[in-house]
């Protein structure tokens, strides 16, 4: 075997490799990519919309899943990761992958709800029995309290997090803005770790067993009950949350492309249907559907939720305002020491 | 060279003038086809990309490349990249010198496995290191709690563990670099010292240990460069507290997740210029040194 | 070895509270930092039992990582091995100017984080990459697809196998080579019969270390992969992701896969070393 033999060899290897992949994407597939806490629904979902797809067409569907921190998975696609449908944490991430062109910079306005087909809140995830009384957002701020979150710069999450410590620092102070930062520096200097992601944090706290209050995605906070044991934790509901809308949409310049806008748009729309509401309050996001909120009314806590529109003149600003190179959660860090 | 080279064209293969001028002459053929091949190769897979880096960084303009790196959480986190890298591989230095003379000079059951085993961190991935080493050292853990029971002592999530986790993958590097050095190390010299009447720390300090010196330099300063670049092993152990246990390739991670390219791409570069001059200045002092004790 | 057969005189050797000190240090060093590291990698996985352990492994996602693992070293490997013969055979049978920067070249991938290593092909190949645009429009997707994924272990990879042919090469000098060629033999049939048996066990041992590093590459991969569950995760990712899912007896299953695959590593080489000790010391400076 000749050395230029075995280079053709190789050549001929990668050049497989490559067609493989572009064969792969020329099947009836379609890739939702999505952030870290809503795998466990997608599985689910996917294999419903499969089927319904399937009845409806007679065409059988494969969606394929990516998760992972939320802005990740936007500058992922913002490279060229060919997601015909994207479902992430927060509008701000779509607004990025708007920017780049990728799709419409209406996008939000294309579906019902802000194009949020479920909504979720932030809730607090204490020990069971609740050792260290943790009521409200203001026992966070309270010496000898360890307060768990990821950390603002990565988590979308973690984003809702802050922000909702803030809207509720500002209520309680009449809408001083010098209060409210001191108030959520004093709750991230009870800080001790900052992990990249919420499924990060979440291990932190219950597999690690750091930290007495894990401020958590409600869905994430009754899975983590069902995962790791109602015996274990408890929910605690604060006074005043944030309404957390994860938005959804088609990625135009991939399913323009690859030629399934039809099916990525039945995709989304099934998750507006009685069908999809219903895996999603299963999967404890809040639906959307006015009768099937009253139906799991019981399940999620009626609180007072605030908007990020209403309360920081929505993603963008708030994005450059608290999280930004230099923003308030920057000097928040470097004041502390 | 010049000279000589007029010689070259008869040769077979020799790869035409313009290489005749750069290389010796040889009957050996291949010349042109390999370092062909290596350039393009090297071209291709490394340099290629790296200059999309620093083109990317360069993108930035002078003012804004320094904006970006001068900020106090960069500067932070060089802090402890730096910092802690220097703290592991000062531990490798101390400890990997030990093991390798307890495998050079000693026998004991069970020495080939141990032998074996130093280079365990080579092979296993950074990300199982990571998950192990978190499990192991968190306060539930197997280790982290004896410390946190015996001395209060918090490992995991510290700046501690991410140091803990970068002596891991430094080890087999001053082990492996020692060990030959001093399994070559002639006996007579040390004979000779014992002789003449010097005790054995004596022997050791004055005769045995400026041998190894270079090596084990060399083996810190190849833990080093490992340790500062390392992210796999060490975010599932990290704290990821920014100021205190925020490690540069996190952040460049964090800053590729805010969209932050050229930033990101600025860090990275910053990155590869200090690691680089750190390395130089190591190999220097190593040059120096053998110089020295050649004397 | 060398040190056995001499035998050390009392007079140079240590005292036996020294050496047992010595010993013990060692030994505990060692015992902290890597056999519980090890230990519990098995420990974790094997919690639940070896059904829960063997169903994590047969589980497709799991297949399609330890698949996907596969193919990126198959193609990684002997491209880094072809490359390691080449760099060594130009550099060590030839002197030419700018060599000791060549090498330098060379080496330089080791000391890059791999965060970079996957940030520079994003760079390059991504959407709003270098070259990415164009290559999108003509249909090749690099990054976020097995190329990328191969690109980035292929950069880690990089100086393995050079590293160890090098030196090895350089010891043997070209005497062999030479008389070959004197009498009559083509440059082809030098290095298929004189050189490549004179190496093939550096060869070896730069090809398992390259392909151990190629398997459990994590941080590069990440940045390049695009987490497409069952297509673009790998072994070490899937790892990742599992743990993620609080599904951590099936991550340190897969983990404990990838710690059996080091111990195999750490096998081959050592027998390698055992038997092939002194072609292979050349290359320990």
């Amino acid at each position: 075997m000749s050395f230029r033999y075995r280079l053709s060899l190789l050549a001929a290897g990668l050049a497989l490799t490559v067609l493989g992949a572009a064969a792969a994407t020329a099947q009836d597939t379609v890739l939702n990519v999505s952030y870290d806490p809503t795998r466990e629904f997608y599985v689910e979902f996917n294999q419903a919309f499969a089927k319904k797809w399937k009845a409806e067409t007679g065409r059988s569907v494969t969606v394929k899943q990516s998760h992972g921190g939320s802005g990740k998975q936007a500058r992922s696609v913002i490279d060229g990761l060919d997601a015909d449908v994207v479902t992430l944490a927060l509008a701000y991430d779509i607004d990025a992958i708007a920017d780049s062109g990728a799709l419409a910079k209406n996008w939000q306005s294309r579906l019902p709800n802000n194009s949020s087909p479920y909504t979720s809140t932030i809730v607090f995830l204490v020990r069971k029995g609740n050792p260290k009384q943790i009521k409200d957002w203001n026992d966070l701020a309270k010496p000898g309290v360890q307060v768990i979150t990821p950390n603002p710069k990565t988590s979308g999450g973690a984003r809702w997090n802050y922000l909702a410590a803030w809207a509720y620092a500002l209520e309680k102070n009449g809408n001083d803005e010098a209060k409210a930062k001191q108030f959520v520096a004093d709750v991230f200097k009870n800080v001790p770790v900052l992990d990249s992601g919420a499924r990060g944090s979440t291990v932190t706290f219950t597999q690690r067993e750091i930290g007495d209050v894990l401020l958590a995605w409600e869905n994430e906070a009754f899975l983590s009950l069902q995962e790791f044991g109602a015996d274990k934790l408890e929910i605690v509901v604060p006074s005043l949350s944030i309404l957390a809308e994860p938005p959804v949409t088609v990625v135009d310049s991939v399913v323009d492309r690859k030629g399934t806008r039809k099916i990525a748009e039945a995709y989304l729309q099934f998750l507006y249907t009685r069908e999809g509401q219903e895996l999603a309050a299963k999967h404890f996001y809040r639906p959307r559907q006015p009768e099937l909120a009253t139906q799991y009314a019981g399940r999620f806590a009626d609180v007072k939720l605030v908007t990020i529109d209403q309360s920081f003149g929505g993603w963008r600003a708030a994005q450059e305002k608290h999280f930004a190179d230099g923003g308030v959660f920057d000097q928040i860090y470097q004041k502390g020491r | 060279m010049v000279a000589a080279a007029s010689t070259d064209t008869v040769l077979p293969s020799s790869g035409g003038t313009v290489l005749s001028v750069l290389k010796k002459p040889s009957v050996i053929p291949g010349f042109g086809l390999t370092l062909g091949f290596t350039l393009t190769y090297l071209g291709l897979i490394v340099l290629l990309p790296l200059a999309a880096l620093t083109i990317k960084a360069g993108g930035l303009g002078w003012s804004g490349f320094w904006n970006a790196v001068l900020t106090p959480r960069v500067l932070s986190a060089f802090q402890v990249s730096f910092g802690l890298s220097l703290a592991a591989a000062a531990v490798n230095a101390v400890f990997g010198f030990i093991v390798a003379w307890v495998l050079v000079r000693y026998r004991f059951p069970g020495h080939r496995i141990v032998d074996a085993l130093v280079d365990l961190p080579f092979a296993l991935p950074t990300a199982v290191a990571g998950i192990a080493l978190s499990a192991l050292y968190a306060p539930n853990g197997w280790i982290g709690k004896l410390l946190m029971d015996w001395f209060g002592l918090k490992v995991a999530f510290t700046p501690i563990g991410i140091a803990i986790a970068l002596t891991f993958i430094g080890l087999p590097f001053v082990v492996r670099t020692v060990q030959p050095i001093l399994q070559d190390l002639p006996p007579e010299e040390e004979e000779a010292a014992a002789s003449l009447g010097a005790s054995r720390w004596q022997t050791f300090s004055r005769v045995v240990f400026p041998a190894l010196l270079p090596a084990l330099v060399t083996g810190f300063a190849l833990a080093f460069a490992r340790a500062v670049g390392e992210y796999g092993s060490v975010i599932f152990i990290a704290g990821n507290m920014p100021g205190i246990s925020e490690i540069v390739p996190l952040l460049i991670v964090i800053k590729l997740e805010q969209y932050d390219y050229g930033g990101a791409a600025a860090v990275g570069t910053m990155m590869l210029v200090v690691s680089f001059f750190l390395l130089l200045i190591l190999n220097l002092l190593q040059a120096w040194m053998r110089w020295r004790h050649a004397r | 070895m060398l040190a056995k057969a001499r035998g050390h005189a009392p007079a140079t050797g240590d005292s036996a509270l020294v050496r047992a000190l010595m010993i013990a240090t060692a030994l505990g060093f060692l015992l902290l930092f890597l056999v519980l590291p090890l230990a519990s990698v098995f420990v974790e996985a094997l919690r639940r039992g070896v059904g829960a352990y063997w169903a994590a492994l047969v589980e497709p996602d799991a297949l399609a990582a330890i698949q996907l693992t596969l193919t990126v070293a198959a193609i990684a490997v002997p491209m880094n091995l072809v490359f390691g013969i080449a760099a060594s055979w130009c550099i060590a049978k030839f002197d030419f100017r700018g060599k000791d920067l060549l090498i330098t070249l060379i080496d330089l991938p080791f000391s890059v984080s791999p965060v970079i290593s996957g940030l520079i092909y994003v760079l390059l190949f991504g959407l709003h990459g270098l070259i990415g645009p164009f290559l999108k429009s003509q249909g090749i997707q690099i990054i976020f697809a097995v190329p990328g994924l191969v690109l980035a272990t292929v950069f880690v990879t990089f100086p393995f196998v050079a590293r160890e042919l090098i030196p090895l090469m350089q010891e043997q000098g070209t005497e062999e080579e030479e008389a070959a060629l004197v009498l009559g033999a083509s440059g082809w049939q030098t290095f298929w019969r004189v050189t490549l048996p004179n190496i093939k066990w550096g060869l070896m041992y730069g090809v398992l270390l390259c392909n151990a590093r190629a398997m459990g590459e994590f941080g590069a991969v990440s940045v390049v992969s695009g987490h497409i569950r069952g297509e673009t995760n790998t072994m070490p990712l899937h790892v990742e992701i599992l743990y993620n899912e609080y599904n951590f007896v099936a991550a340190f299953s897969v983990a404990s896969v990838l710690a059996l695959l080091a111990l195999v590593t750490l096998v081959a080489k050592a027998v390698l070393e055992w038997r092939f000790g002194a072609e292979l010391a050349a290359t320990r400076h």
